[in-house]
Order: structure tokens, then C-alpha cells, then sequence
């Protein structure tokens, strides 16, 4: 093809494009929901998806009323975390707390324990946790473990030997920091794929999409036309969303932007040709929203955001290669938490440049060949 | 009298026309019914934080039968596989490529220290995800502790005493993710169900104009919202009783509270999830907004913020605060401990009060986006 051809090709491309952008920005109630949701949810789930204990409300039940019994709950005390909610004479009234949530666990320590402790015998207490979120509850038995171990050490029983624990990319282990840049690909990528879903399902629903193709335009042009500007949206919401991580909750980013940019890019064009992949095989836009809402869940759940994916089933595992988000994901976690180098996440472009390559000529193809 | 006959005489007729609707396009009732199926198959099995199998570098700079003994315990560990390393070189190697989840090391003067009273394991795990870091190292650690109990023991010195935790789990005895999670799933469902369904029912007819011409019937907003709700009803209902089935038999969570109790929260929750999107439908009027808004308002509030993986405890109390508005939430905590606890009362009434309360509210305010107004 001429050079001048090319230019004329991407000039109607180019207009058609400036003409989505403008029906998608002009609309005021529409800019609000591109582009605000990203920012609210961004600060609110960076708050609120946390696995780390901050507030333990316990209750105790002390029939030992001892010195031993005091310093070792004054421990617990300490951290900041456990808090004594109710102080309990017997064992019996436990239930009620625990049933109502009031409490996460109860603490008994029963009468002989200061006088087996003296006698050098094992003192046991005992410790009843609310297994509904199974998740705090062994976090909090483990921090309850670790603080009983370093006051059985302290009374000098056995030689102890301690674990070191040194964490990459994560010092303190904080859950914060693995969560909140997943959030980066996934948060955009609800939206973006929603907006391209419903892009051509609009037109088709209201008519338009035909006289779109009686136009000039090919189907490759009206396939750019429609992908720009969903792509642009969801890298200006995956900037917003990288902002306020990087620059409200000072999560250190030890990657290249130019990398992480480059991958939001793979990963965006993507999502945006699922979307148009729904957009074209659907009729109405109740039909899109349908088959977004379907594909969403999975996908979320399935990304390795809340869960890891090696937990999974291998044969889930194994399905999880055609999620693009898993890959978006990962990608997003390694340059920006391990400052991972190209040839690192390499592989994570494959998978994503495939569902690319598979699903946007299959768009432009059903454009032209799947009329209602 | 006849305004009462009225009533039912136009609720039947638009609910019929509802229906019809809805049958018309079989993709909807097809995706309605078929969503839950593979949903709660897919997550119930997909969905889990129980770590196994997690391959553990270890090397031994000391190699000593005390340092060997020390870390044999992880090879028993159902949860850690133990892969040899012969360096540090080797293992941050393997951690890199991501061939491992973790390093265990036992450094060169561990004997010596170990005489002294001061043994130190080094553990190193990636911290970019923490969950699992944080499941390694207390397996690792609950391994490593074993060991040098039972080298205590042996030796016979200063093995006595100290305290020891008697840990008892109510509810969820095994400490299963699934158990905790598949009573969650349910309430994602009828999220999701809720929102799709209804959303777009109000904001289509808008946009085609349908709804002015309603305008000049005798039809009044509260009974075309009763006819819109009703059939969803029904479709979310027989979703309900397919998570229920799922959940009993398929990943085998108990249920330890009343099954009447439960299908009737989840009945005034989908109810609930129904309005909303129907309330988001006649505040939009537009079926993009729409759509957009209750992916917003529904979906993700209700996986992030209502207690279905991220414990409310530990979140500061301005989003504990934005939680609890979630009528997500409360349906959430009644929900888990219905299945896992029982029947708590005091919960029972307080969280179907309030679940009643958004329906009532809702109601009312979805009607009032459809009075008779032109602008």
C-alpha cells in the first residue's frame, strides 16, 4: 500500500475514533463514570482489602489470677492488636460472646496454671476461636502462638531455635502491598471491558451500527475506531488507580514505568478485544451486559487477585491461561513489586497477546458478518 | 374496592407482559439459570487459601545431624515440599525463576550457636504475595518449633515446663477456606443475579420511550415496580435453592441453622439485590450508565467490602462505616453464621429487620424515579 493510502486509511480510522471519544466524553454523566468509580474504589478497597490483623477483640476467662497469668495476658495486651473486650468468670458465658461476634476468641486460663508452671510441669490454656472467617482465625492463632512461645522462652524452658523470616519485595508482609497493585489491572478492567462490550451492542440496538457499515469504513477502521478509545480509558483508569498507590499509600515502586506501561498497554488491548468480541456477537445491550456480567466473576475470581492460583485445582489452572487478568495481573505485581526486568515476565505477554490476537480480528470479522 | 381490583387487575396484566419479556429473549433466563450453576462449581473449587504443596528450598550450610534434624520436620509437612539446594547461590536462583515459594537456611555456625542457647534459622519467602508468604512461615516455623522440642526432650536439659495452647476452632473445626467462602459465594450470586437482571429494565424503556406511553394508563409507579420485580423473583429463587443444593452436597459445608431461616434471609436479600438494580435502572434512564453503575454498586462492593474474604475487624472505621450501609453485608454475617453457627437469634432479627428495611426503601424510592413526570 502507498504511503498516501495509509495516510488517508488512518486519517478515517483517526476520525472515526475523535468521534467515540467524543460521544463517550461529552456525555457529563458519563466522564463521571469512567472515570470518578476508579479513584473512589481505589482509596476504599485500598483501605478495606487488608488480611492483616489491626483490631483482635478477645475475651478472657482468668481462674488463675496469678502473676504468671496477668504477664502473659499484659503481653497480648501490648501488641495493640488484641483487645480485652469482656473479662469472664467461667467458661460457660464464652459462647454467647462468640456466637454474637463480639469476640474472635476467647482466652481460658484455668486455675493451676501459675502452680504447673512452678513445678516446671507444661501449663496448658486454652484458646477457642470463631472459625466463620477461617482466614483471621488462624492469623490470630498464630500471633497468639508466637506471643505464649516468647513468654515460655522467657521463663527459660527449652532452647529455643529462632526463624529468621526475612520477605522480598515485602518486608513486612503486608497484605496492602500485594493486593493494591493487582487492583491496578483489574479495577480498569472491569470498566474498559464493560464499555467496549456495550460499544457496538449500542449501535446495533439502536440502528446506527448498519449505517456505520454502508460508510467507507472497513471493518479493521471501525474495529480501531471502536478499541481506542475503550483502550484510553482504561489506561487513564489504570493511572488514576497507579496514583494513588504509589503516591497516597506510598507502596514503593521498584519497576520501570515504561515496562509497566507497555504490559497495561498488552493487557488493555486485551480486555477491550473480549469486549468488542461480546459487542459484535450480541444484539441488544441487555445481551452484552449479560455476557460482560457472566465473563466478569470468573475472571475476577479466577485472576490470582484474591486468591493464589496455585491453591487452585490443576485443572482450573490450566483454564486460567485464557484470563487475561491473571497474566495483567501478575505482570502488574512483579514490575511493580519485585522490579521484575522484561525477560522476567516475558511469558506473561504470550498469553495476553493471544486472547488479543484471537479475539479482535474475530470481532472485525462478525462486524461484517453477523447481522441481526 | 374496585381501586383494589384495579390494582390486581393491572399488576397481573403488567406482570404478564413481564414475563413474556423475559421469555422472549431465552438467552437471559438461559444465562439467569446457568450463571449460579457454573459459578459456585467454579469457585467453590477455585477459590481457596489453603496452601499445599508449597516447594521449600533448603539449605544446609551446616550440615550437622542437629541442623539436619532441625529442618527434617518440613519434609513431613503435608502443606511444603522441601527441594534441595545445594548453595544460597543455587536456592535465590530457583526463588527468582519462581521454581520455589521459599528458602529455608540453616547458616554455617548454627552448632555452635545452638550450644550456646542461640540457634537461628534464616527463612526467606516473597512477599509479593503475602498470603502465602504468610502460610509458609508458619508452617515452617510450626515444623522447625517440633523439631527443637524433641531435641530438647532428648537431651533432657531445660526441657521442662512452659506454657502450651490447647487451640479449639468453633464452626469451622479444620480451618477450611471453603467453608468460609461457599456461604459467600451465595451472597455474590444473588448479587450479581440481582443487579444483571433487573438493571436495565427500567433504563430500556426510557431510552425507547416506552415508558411515557405507560404514563397516560391508569398504571401507577409502585404496581409497575411489584410487575417488574415478580418475575426475577422467581428466577433468583430457583438460583437460590441451586447454591443451597450446591453448597450442602457438592462441597460439603454444613448447615447448622434453620434451612427455613436461611432460604427466607436469602428470599428478602434477593428481593433486596432485585430493587437495586432496578433503583439504579430509574435513576440512570440511560442502559450504559446503567450497567456501568451496577457493576459498581453491586459486584465489587459486595466481594471487597461485605466480609466475604477481608475480615471487617481489620478495616479503619470510616470503611467499616461504608461496610455496614451495604445491605451486602448484613446479609453476609447472617448468612456465614447461619450456615457454620446456627440459628443466633438476636442476629436473625436484627439483620432481616434491616434487610427489610432496604427492601421497603428501595421500593419507595425506585418508585419515585417513575412518577408520572415528563422533562
Amino acid at each position: 500500500m502507498p504511503m498516501a493510502d495509509l495516510i488517508a486509511w488512518l486519517a478515517q480510522a483517526f476520525a472515526l475514533v475523535r468521534k467515540e471519544i467524543l460521544a463517550l466524553v461529552k456525555d457529563p454523566a458519563n466522564r463521571t463514570i469512567l472515570f470518578a468509580p476508579a479513584l473512589m474504589q481505589a482509596l476504599l478497597f485500598g483501605y478495606g482489602a487488608t488480611y492483616d490483623l489491626t483490631r483482635v477483640p478477645y475475651a478472657v476467662v482468668d481462674q488463675s489470677h496469678s502473676a504468671a497469668s496477668t504477664e502473659l495476658l499484659a503481653r497480648l495486651d501490648g501488641t495493640g492488636v488484641f483487645r480485652r473486650e469482656a473479662t469472664l468468670a467461667s467458661n460457660a458465658q464464652i459462647g454467647d460472646l462468640i456466637d454474637g461476634g463480639k469476640v474472635l476468641l476467647a482466652i481460658s486460663i484455668p486455675s493451676d496454671f501459675e502452680q504447673r508452671l512452678a513445678a516446671g510441669d507444661t501449663a496448658p490454656i486454652q484458646v477457642i476461636l470463631d472459625g466463620r472467617n477461617s482466614s483471621t482465625a488462624g492469623a490470630a492463632a498464630g500471633q497468639i502462638g508466637t506471643i505464649v512461645g516468647d513468654y515460655s522462652r522467657s521463663l527459660g524452658g527449652s532452647p529455643p531455635i529462632t526463624v529468621e523470616r526475612r520477605a522480598w519485595y515485602n518486608p513486612n508482609l503486608e497484605s496492602r502491598w500485594t493486593l493494591m497493585p493487582a487492583m491496578i489491572a483489574a479495577l480498569s478492567f472491569m470498566q474498559t471491558l464493560l464499555l467496549s462490550a456495550l460499544s457496538v451492542a449500542r449501535e446495533r440496538e439502536q440502528g446506527t451500527f448498519d449505517q456505520l457499515l454502508v460508510t467507507p469504513l472497513t471493518p479493521m477502521q471501525i474495529l480501531i475506531g471502536k478499541a481506542v478509545p475503550s483502550i484510553i480509558v482504561g489506561l487513564i483508569q489504570s493511572t488514576i488507580i497507579l496514583l494513588v498507590i504509589r503516591f497516597w499509600f506510598q507502596i514503593p515502586m521498584n519497576g520501570s514505568y515504561w515496562l509497566l506501561y507497555l504490559g497495561l498497554v498488552s493487557f488493555t488491548i486485551a480486555g477491550v478485544g473480549v469486549g468488542l468480541s461480546i459487542s459484535a456477537l450480541s444484539v441488544t445491550m441487555q445481551q452484552a451486559m449479560l455476557y460482560t456480567f457472566l465473563l466478569i466473576m470468573p475472571l475476577m475470581l479466577l485472576s490470582g487477585m484474591l486468591t493464589p492460583v496455585r491453591n487452585m485445582p490443576q485443572i482450573l489452572q490450566v483454564i486460567t491461561y485464557v484470563n487475561p487478568l491473571r497474566f495483567g495481573i501478575d505482570m502488574v505485581r512483579r514490575i511493580y513489586l519485585e522490579g521484575a526486568g522484561f525477560t522476567d515476565i516475558a511469558f506473561d505477554f504470550v498469553p495476553m497477546l493471544a486472547v488479543a490476537g484471537i479475539t479482535l480480528p474475530l470481532a472485525a470479522w462478525l462486524f461484517r458478518n453477523r447481522l441481526a | 374496592m374496585s381501586s383494589a381490583s384495579g390494582f390486581r387487575a393491572r399488576l397481573v396484566a403488567l406482570t404478564r407482559k413481564e414475563v413474556r419479556q423475559l421469555l422472549r429473549d431465552r438467552s437471559n433466563l438461559f444465562v439467569g439459570l446457568l450463571l449460579p450453576v457454573a459459578l459456585i462449581l467454579l469457585f467453590g473449587y477455585g477459590l481457596s487459601f489453603d496452601v499445599t504443596d508449597a516447594p521449600v528450598a533448603i539449605v544446609l550450610e551446616d550440615r550437622s545431624p542437629a541442623a539436619q534434624e532441625a529442618v527434617a520436620g518440613i519434609g513431613g509437612s503435608p502443606y511444603l515440599v522441601p527441594v534441595a539446594a545445594a548453595s544460597m547461590d543455587e536456592a535465590v536462583e530457583l526463588m527468582r525463576a519462581k521454581k520455589i515459594e521459599g528458602i529455608v537456611r540453616v547458616p554455617v555456625d548454627f552448632s555452635r550457636r545452638r550450644a550456646a542457647g542461640d540457634a537461628r534459622i534464616q527463612l526467606i519467602v516473597n512477599g509479593a504475595d503475602s498470603s502465602t508468604a504468610s502460610a509458609i512461615e508458619g508452617y515452617v516455623n510450626g515444623a522447625i518449633q517440633t523439631a527443637a522440642r524433641h531435641m530438647a526432650d532428648r537431651s533432657g536439659g531445660g526441657s521442662a515446663g512452659g506454657v502450651t495452647l490447647v487451640q479449639r476452632t468453633w464452626f469451622n473445626e479444620a480451618g477450611q477456606s471453603t467453608w468460609y467462602l461457599v456461604p459467600g459465594l451465595l451472597v455474590l450470586v444473588m448479587t450479581l443475579i440481582g443487579a444483571f437482571l433487573t438493571s436495565l429494565l427500567i433504563a430500556r424503556e426510557w431510552e425507547r420511550g416506552t415508558l411515557e406511553s405507560l404514563f397516560v394508563t391508569p398504571v401507577r409507579p409502585l404496581e409497575l415496580v411489584l410487575s417488574k420485580l415478580a418475575p426475577y423473583v422467581v428466577i433468583g429463587a430457583i438460583d437460590l435453592v441451586v447454591c443451597l443444593l450446591a453448597a450442602r452436597f457438592l462441597f460439603e459445608v454444613p448447615i447448622r441453622g434453620s434451612l427455613l431461616v436461611i432460604i427466607f434471609a436469602s428470599l428478602i436479600y434477593l428481593i433486596v439485590a432485585l430493587l437495586l438494580g432496578l433503583f439504579i435502572s430509574g435513576v440512570t434512564r440511560n442502559q450504559f450508565a446503567a450497567s456501568q453503575m451496577a457493576l459498581l454498586a453491586s459486584f465489587m462492593p459486595a466481594m471487597m467490602l461485605s466480609g466475604f474474604i477481608f475480615d471487617i475487624r481489620n478495616v479503619p472505621v470510616v470503611i467499616q462505616f461504608v461496610s455496614q450501609v451495604l445491605p451486602a453485608t448484613h446479609f453476609m454475617e447472617l448468612v456465614k453464621s447461619l450456615f457454620l453457627a446456627g440459628t443466633i437469634w438476636p442476629m436473625v432479627l436484627k439483620d432481616c429487620a434491616i434487610l427489610a428495611g432496604y427492601a421497603v426503601l428501595l421500593a419507595f424510592l425506585t418508585g419515585r424515579t417513575l412518577r408520572k413526570r415528563l422533562d
